[in-house]
């Protein structure tokens, strides 16, 4: 079996798995490239259904183009879509752009604690979401079901051993659990599966006319495009495959401090 | 342009033997570092004050930097001209085995380090044990910190002799012993000027040698079901094919309950069809005969069932906060199913690090985190199960306690009965030979399944008037039912037993047998015994397939039967003219879990009758027959 088609079935497990054991469940669509392939793969487990809410955190700084293409989706692919949002931070101000809160505060604000707040409107236990360790350190850490306590904190020093995909499906009254299909992808396969599947991704991650792509959407904020020739899914493949810049250089939440990526995500950040 | 194939490497051994070294290095050396990434750490440090560590590139979270262990298992990349790998870096220190063997269990090959100057250590050797336990055939020993040992040819060769003959007590047997020095990077992407008399490959040499597994397709079918869907429709049964291939046109038989069927198709979605899936996809099939069937049975080919039985041996290793121990209930997680189990007794409890047989002071027998022990455990149900040495994912399972997966453990070989041989297999293992009508053919013409009803409770306490009752209402109904009542059981099949604690449970399991039997003629068999002892009752319970037997407590206070004394026994046993009667000279075990309790201090006899029509016809008669 070749590499995608393996990393293609044990996603299906997984989302399977998660179906099966959780009542109410959800997942977290941002709109990027790896929560596209996540809800393509959601599909092929679910034979073309999507049997759970799409959950989208819309922090208002959306890069316009990206609310248009989730739009759009929701249409073709009959999908039900959540949206959350952090209300209160928005009207008095308190984000980055406005100059009231530093990046990280901006994440935990108007991502974090609007998911938090969507997860319990909803009585969510279960939300799927299309993190992968290559990503990012901390990341790298991740179990496929990880538990997150009521405060939605990672407890990453005791995590639940998984082997032999059992996984962790029992959990205290008021925690939830992360589900993490794509865990064990890296960029460069998501990209290979978007051609071998042909999945319509946002145009924004293609080189425009000034030599410019994204290669890890966000807020238009805090997101920089990297230069970049690249403008089809082949020329992307081509370009991952020798590059040695990580994946989320342009992210700049990332960077404040040197742990405050990992302390935001403790706190229960995607 | 072919996808990027991987490998899954899992880096072990003792705490400080410098498996973090090694990784940071071995990124270095392969031209995998992000760029940046080197010269970010070594500004830290120095901001830090402290000397660069290679050991850095992998220790990303504050609290591991801090204590310079790795805690968890992380995963990161990186190629060779041949492939990409992914690293699994497991923690060292004993306290975190858990997180070793969650990333163990996850890889295809494992590299273990040895310290060449401290040589083998209590986690080289644990580490090895699990490795063979997880099922890891592709191993390499790195015996490190050769610098610290002057390059010596000679303490390599004393590491190895060692670890080696370890290695072959438990069966083990490395692809090689490398000697490296991780932190100057001798050997590790190519061959070090300070050993000369190594002649053998370096680490990423071996690394390239190693194959990446492939799913078993040549091994008879497993494909357990995941869950049903009843999407456009359709009845589509979800799972991913273990072991083998399945096919449209397949016989297939789902363990446990042996109900047999055909595949209709095999389901994909976006996916180019095909008539046939093999080991390792996940698909999904629809039957030609629909049958009852829900996660947790496992289909295979009529001719190569799996084992069918409530009781089996293991191997297991605890890597629970609560120690594993009798009497305490757990639940056992085998691909898809779930049961209740229990330990029935423990044969040997091992230091897996020594494999010396643990002795406790005060000789209690349980099993201690980090332990691994050779046990018997009892479900409450029938598991469909292989042994590990002949399907692998059907032969190991994984118990959870409270909320917490705790530990894990596989199969060996041993001689159990399969379902398909003869006839004369004893009781406790559950397996039918079948005539071509079938139990469900039965329950369609009956309009309902056969089932067993099995009051117990004291003497007095209203089993017979019951059970007359309940008969008379269900043959009212139309149904086929038939009380076999104890005191004429004893007549005539159990005359030769008497009251003892072992012809109690000889007469519960000769009555079992027979409700079995009427079971699967399709009667609805009611049975009125005191049965006194839970773990007799369960005997009968495990005889019968899952929700046929259904358990009613009926339930009166002593002092209420001994006031109605129907049959004068109470009076006379208190004069001591009946020896061990229950409730007065012999114990009575109430259910633990009945499926319905009736107090009959307080329900009229009608009223009694009737929750027991009400539970069957919720439970069974409605959602069984579905044909």
């Amino acid at each position: 079996m070749d590499y995608l088609s393996k990393l293609e079935n044990q996603s299906i497990y997984i989302f399977r798995e998660a179906f099966n054991k959780f009542e109410h469940l959800a997942m977290l669509w941002s709109i990027g490239k790896d929560s596209t392939v996540l809800l393509w793969l959601a599909r092929k487990a679910f034979f073309g259904h999507v049997p759970f809410p799409l959950v989208h955190v819309d922090t208002t700084y959306k890069i316009p183009s990206m609310i248009e293409y989730r739009d759009r989706l929701c249409r073709e692919w009959n999908l039900q879509l959540v949206v959350g949002r952090n209300e209160a931070a928005l009207r008095e101000g308190r984000t980055f752009p406005n100059g009231r809160a530093t990046r990280v505060e901006c994440c935990g604000l108007l991502k974090k604690d609007a998911l938090k707040t969507v997860l319990d409107q909803h009585g969510f236990n279960g939300v799927i979401v299309g993190v992968r360790r290559d990503e990012e350190p901390t990341r790298a850490k991740e179990r496929y079901f990880s538990p997150r306590d009521k405060n939605m904190e990672w407890n990453v020093e005791d995590q639940p051993p998984e082997l032999w995909d059992q996984f962790k499906t029992d959990f205290d009254k008021g925690a939830h659990i992360r589900i993490h299909p794509l865990l064990h992808w890296t960029e460069l396969n998501v990209w290979e599966y978007i051609e071998r599947e042909n999945i319509p991704v946002i145009p924004l991650y293609f080189a425009n006319e000034r030599g410019e792509r994204y290669r890890s959407l966000g807020c238009f904020p805090c997101t920089s495009p990297i230069s970049s020739q690249a403008r089809t899914v082949r020329e992307i493949i081509e370009e991952l495959r020798h590059t040695r810049t990580p994946e989320r250089a342009g992210r700049a939440q990332d960077k404040e401090s040197e742990d405050a990526f990992e302390k935001l995500r403790r706190d229960g950040y995607m | 342009m072919l996808p990027t194939e991987q490998l899954k490497i899992v880096i072990v051994g003792h705490v400080d033997h410098g498996k973090s070294t090694f990784v940071g290095r071995l990124f270095h050396d392969t031209g995998s570092l992000p760029e940046g990434k080197l010269e970010q750490l070594q500004r830290i440090a120095e901001r830090r004050g402290v000397p660069f560590e290679w050991a850095n590139l992998m220790d990303a979270l504050q609290s591991e930097r801090d204590q310079n262990i790795t805690i968890d298992t992380a995963q990161i990349w990186f190629h060779t001209p041949k492939r990409q790998y992914v690293i699994i870096d497991a923690p060292g220190h004993k306290e975190f085995l858990k997180n070793m063997v969650t990333g163990a269990a996850n890889a295809e090959a494992a590299l273990l380090l040895i310290d060449a100057h401290e040589g083998v250590q209590e986690n080289s050797r644990r580490h090895g044990y699990l490795l063979n336990l997880l099922g890891i055939r592709q191993i390499a020993v790195l015996v490190n910190k050769m610098d610290l040992a002057d390059y010596s040819q000679a303490r390599f060769d004393a590491v190895e002799t060692e670890y080696r003959a370890w290695l072959k007590t438990i069966g083990v047997e490395p692809k090689v012993f490398i000697p490296i020095a991780a932190k100057h990077g001798d050997n590790i992407a190519s061959p070090s000027p300070n050993t000369p008399w190594w002649t053998g490959p370096t680490v990423v040499q071996t690394l390239d040698e190693f194959r990446v597994a492939e799913p078993p397709k040549d091994q008879p079918l497993r494909f357990p079901i995941q869950d049903v869907y009843r999407f456009d429709e359709r009845r589509i049964l979800g799972g991913r094919v273990e072991s083998g291939r399945i096919r449209v046109g397949d016989r297939l038989v789902f363990s446990p309950g042996n109900k047999t069927s055909t595949v209709k198709t095999i389901e994909r979605w976006n996916a180019p069809s095909h008539d046939e899936a093999l080991a390792g996809e996940s698909i999904g099939i629809t039957l030609t005969e629909q049958v009852f069937v829900e996660r947790g049975a496992v289909s295979a080919r009529e001719t190569e069932p799996p084992y069918e039985l409530s009781r089996f041996q293991a191997r297991v290793f605890w890597l629970g906060k609560q120690p594993f121990r009798k009497g305490r209930r757990y639940r056992l997680k085998l691909a898809t199913q779930e049961a209740d189990c229990e330990i029935e007794s423990i044969e040997k409890v091992i230091d897996a690090s020594t494999l010396a047989a643990v002795q406790r002071a005060n000789g209690e027998i349980y099993v201690a985190r980090h332990e691994v022990a050779e046990l018997t455990l009892r479900t409450r149900k029938p598991v469909a199960f292989d042994a590990i040495s002949e399907i692998v994912p059907t032969g190991r399972f994984v118990i959870v306690d409270g909320f917490d997966v705790a530990g894990g453990g596989i199969i060996p070989a041993a001689d159990y009965p399969r379902r398909t041989v003869g006839g004369d297999q004893k009781s406790e293992n559950i397996f039918w030979s079948h005539g071509k009508v079938t139990h469900d053919h039965r329950a369609r013409r009956n309009g309902h399944p056969g089932c067993v009803i099995w009051l117990t409770g004291l003497s007095g306490a209203g089993k017979s008037t019951i059970a007359t009752e309940l008969e008379r209402e269900l043959f009212n109904l139309g149904k086929h039912a038939y009380v076999l009542d104890g005191d004429n059981v004893r007549h005539g099949l159990n005359s030769d037993l008497g009251f003892s604690p072992r012809d109690r449970k000889e007469n519960i399991r000769r009555v079992g047998e027979v409700a079995k039997l009427f079971a699967d003629a399709g009667v609805i068999c009611i049975t009125a015994f005191i049965s006194p002892y839970q773990e007799n009752r369960d005997l009968v319970r495990e005889m019968l397939p899952p929700g046929r037997f259904i358990e009613v407590f009926v339930n009166a206070p002593l002092a209420v039967c001994e006031q109605r004394d129907v049959k004068g026994l109470y009076a006379r046993s208190r004069a001591n003219e009946v020896k061990e009667f229950t409730g007065v000279s012999a114990p009575y075990e109430p259910p633990l879990a009945p499926e319905v309790e009736l107090r009959t201090d307080q329900l009229r006899v009608a009223e009694c009758v009737t929750r027991i029509l009400d539970h069957l016809h919720l439970h069974d008669l409605d959602t069984e027959v579905m044909i």
